[in-house]
């Protein structure tokens, strides 16, 4: 580590004061009690609309997606800038979906999606799956959380080769882990202002100063789209372009859609979301969170900026390869003096420990809901519940921080496509699920199963020929590769889908057509534990559930 | 299907203000013509509309600031149906927190 210390100073105040705030969180609006799940997994269902949206924000824009963005529209151009349609066409897609579960969970005291679909349709099963699926998509976006927190301490120059390389994280992360154990949901609310407040004044300043710096948007645009249709000695073809070919619009498209469609489908989403006080405070975050998406779109221009400002990867010594997920970092250094990139730098690893623990805190209670409480101790109290949670998010940490020692980070991100692609297959048995229990809870589980192996499938037959790989090599089709059972819809086509949209469009067909067969066969569905009016209770009706009962 | 559901404890139009809308079938879904505006943003998944590099803005392609500029149709889709689908004032119970006088009025900011 040389030349880096005022930066690592900044840096390593900011991040001490702040897990100084984790470990008092757990006082913060306190409960009577911590020992039920409704307090340490929800924060006593109570935040007003600051503090979600601060925590939802701080959830759903990650400190991987302010380097991974970035550095995509810095390797590939435009193609990279789908995060922004993407988290456009979010929150009107959601608005009343959301609304829906958050009545029917306040309700029937639901903590996880997969409880409401165990309540939905009475099948254990289906809720187990529902369950799995969402925390094997969320264990490698936590690893990505780590991803983004190392590329920052790389930057900074703690990049030491193999587990050595790897301890600051470690140490970050178990201080993490200890906090989110004590308080809860509330460790990252309280945290998340200020995070996000770092993050609005870092990038503000960034897109004000920088272009001004460097010679303007015009001249920015220009030097990047020089660079880009510069053939690639790899593959002999240009690696992208400021606007979009005819081959990846659709791809575009797909992709922001399909995101959009995943993004509350993954249990930290609900869990932000499950966590608020009402039904208004919701509609009005669903106006208000756009606000990260302008701040992305901004964000995910320093890409060219850094192009402009001729930043290179640094070298991540732990694989010997330049990362790429290190060129917004990188771009701070360069350009900017040491203590404003030491802020900078912990914008972005606060960044991951916000998100981190609510992944962490969701995936704990869909083990504890719907598996622990499901198969193994039927019986179990609140308060045992509450432990069980604890314990298993330190597990979920301990795991991700496992996959980031043994996986090359280029392949993590192609894990987080995998998770995409993976929790998209819950859409019919949770969003569906929530306006009509018309599809029969097996013909769910047959969608599931399809949606599922077919959408591997396809990931599994996509190589990227830019670092030679022939498999998982990224989430793009070709459309003329698209086979169903030898059959060759779109033959020779060249075009690009993104396969989540693929799978999803087979999983809903096989939901339809399976439906109508045990339907006309008579085959009997469970009950459904919930009444039309569970979907529209809001704070403040009469005879409304007590938060933290039983 | 619904003859072996449990009675809903609330009723579902008994309690309903009027000016509050019906809620119809087991799943209680509520029409609203509104609510259609929130397809409105998804025109931003066409493309070929804006694919491409001029005019430029302020030195920006024409492909980045007209989808940051859609940033503010969605806002302003979902702000509209948010404020045309709110039920009358008083019609929702009101607050159950006698300690915050802003809770369970829907015009409050919170």
């Amino acid at each position: 580590m040389t030349g880096h210390w005022t930066e690592f100073t900044v840096f390593a105040v900011l991040f001490i004061g702040v897990a100084i705030m984790g470990f008092m969180a757990s006082r913060w609006r306190a409960g009577d009690s911590m020992d039920h799940l409704d307090e340490w997994g929800l924060g006593g269902r109570q935040f007003g609309g600051w503090i979600t949206w601060f925590l939802v924000g701080g959830d759903l824009y990650t400190a991987y997606t302010f380097v991974a963005v970035p550095a995509l529209v810095f390797g590939a151009g435009a193609l990279g800038f789908y995060a922004l349609p993407y988290t456009v066409v979010l929150y009107p897609l959601v608005f009343l979906p959301v609304l829906r579960l958050w009545s029917v969970s306040r309700a029937k005291g639901y903590v996880t999606p997969a409880d409401f679909v165990r309540g939905r349709y009475d099948s254990p099963t289906l809720a187990l799956l529902i369950a799995i699926t969402g925390i094997v998509a969320t264990m490698p976006y936590i690893a990505l959380q780590l991803v983004g927190l190392e590329s920052v301490l790389r930057t900074m120059g703690i990049n030491a080769h193999g587990f050595v390389g790897h301890l600051p994280l470690f140490i970050a992360f178990l201080v993490l882990a200890l906090y989110t154990y004590q308080s809860g949901l509330r460790a990252p609310a309280l945290i998340a202002f200020v995070k996000d407040g770092l993050i609005y004044i870092v990038i503000i300043v960034a897109v004000i100063y920088l272009p001004a710096h460097l010679g303007g948007w015009s001249h920015i645009f220009d030097a990047a789209q020089k660079k880009l249709t510069t053939p690639n000695p790899a593959t002999g073809k240009p690696s992208g372009s400021i606007t979009l070919s005819s081959t990846n619009q659709l791809q575009y498209a797909t992709l922001a859609l399909g995101s959009a469609l995943a993004l509350f489908l993954y249990p930290h989403s609900a869990t932000g979301i499950l966590a608020s006080r009402g039904r208004n405070v919701i509609k009005k975050n669903m106006i208000a969170l756009p606000a990260y998406s302008f701040l992305l779109g901004l964000l995910a221009l320093l890409g060219y900026v850094a192009i402009a400002a001729g930043t290179k990867p640094i070298i991540n010594n732990a694989t010997g390869k330049a990362d790429g997920n290190t060129i917004v970092p990188a771009l701070f250094q360069g350009q900017f003096s040491g203590w404003f990139a030491g802020i900078a730098f912990a914008a972005i690893g606060i960044g991951a420990l916000v998100p981190a623990a609510i992944m962490s805190i969701a995936a704990a209670n869909l083990w504890t809901r719907n598996i622990y409480k499901e198969y193994l101790n039927r019986g179990a109290t609140p308060k045992q519940e509450a432990k069980q949670a604890k314990w298993a998010s330190l597990v979920v940490k301990f795991g991700a921080v496992a996959f980031i020692l043994f996986i090359d980070p280029q392949f993590s991100i192609d894990l987080q496509l995998i998770g995409g692609v993976i929790i998209l297959q819950t859409l019919p048995a949770v969003a569906i699920a929530l306006y009509t229990r018309w599809q029969h809870s097996r013909a769910l589980i047959a969608g599931w199963a399809v949606g599922l192996a077919w959408g591997l499938y396809l990931l599994y037959t996509i190589p990227n020929p830019a670092n030679g790989k022939l498999h998982f090599g990224g989430s793009a089709l070709q459309l003329g590769k698209l086979s169903i059972l030898g059959w060759h819809p779109f033959g020779g086509s060249t075009t690009q889908i993104y396969v989540g949209v693929v799978a999803l469009a087979a999983n809903i067909i096989i939901v339809l057509v399976v439906t109508l067969v045990l339907r006309a066969a008579k085959v009997r569905d469970g009950l459904d534990h919930t009444v039309g009016a569970d979907y529209h209770v809001d704070e403040g009706d009469s005879g409304l559930r007590q938060v933290a009962a039983d | 299907m619904t003859d072996s559901h449990p009675r809903p404890q609330r009723d579902d139009t008994g309690g309903r203000p009027p000016g509050a809308p019906r809620r119809r079938g087991p799943n209680a879904l509520i029409w609203r013509w509104w609510n259609l505006l929130l397809l409105l943003p998804l025109l931003m998944l066409l493309t070929p509309w804006y694919n491409k590099d001029r005019p430029r803005l302020a030195g920006m392609p024409f492909f980045y600031w007209y989808q940051l500029a859609f940033v503010f149709v969605g806002v302003a889709c979902v702000s509209i149906v948010y404020a045309a689908t709110r039920t009358p004032s008083g019609a929702e119970p009101s607050g159950a927190d006698p300690d915050d006088p802003a809770s369970g009025r829907p015009g409050a900011i919170r």
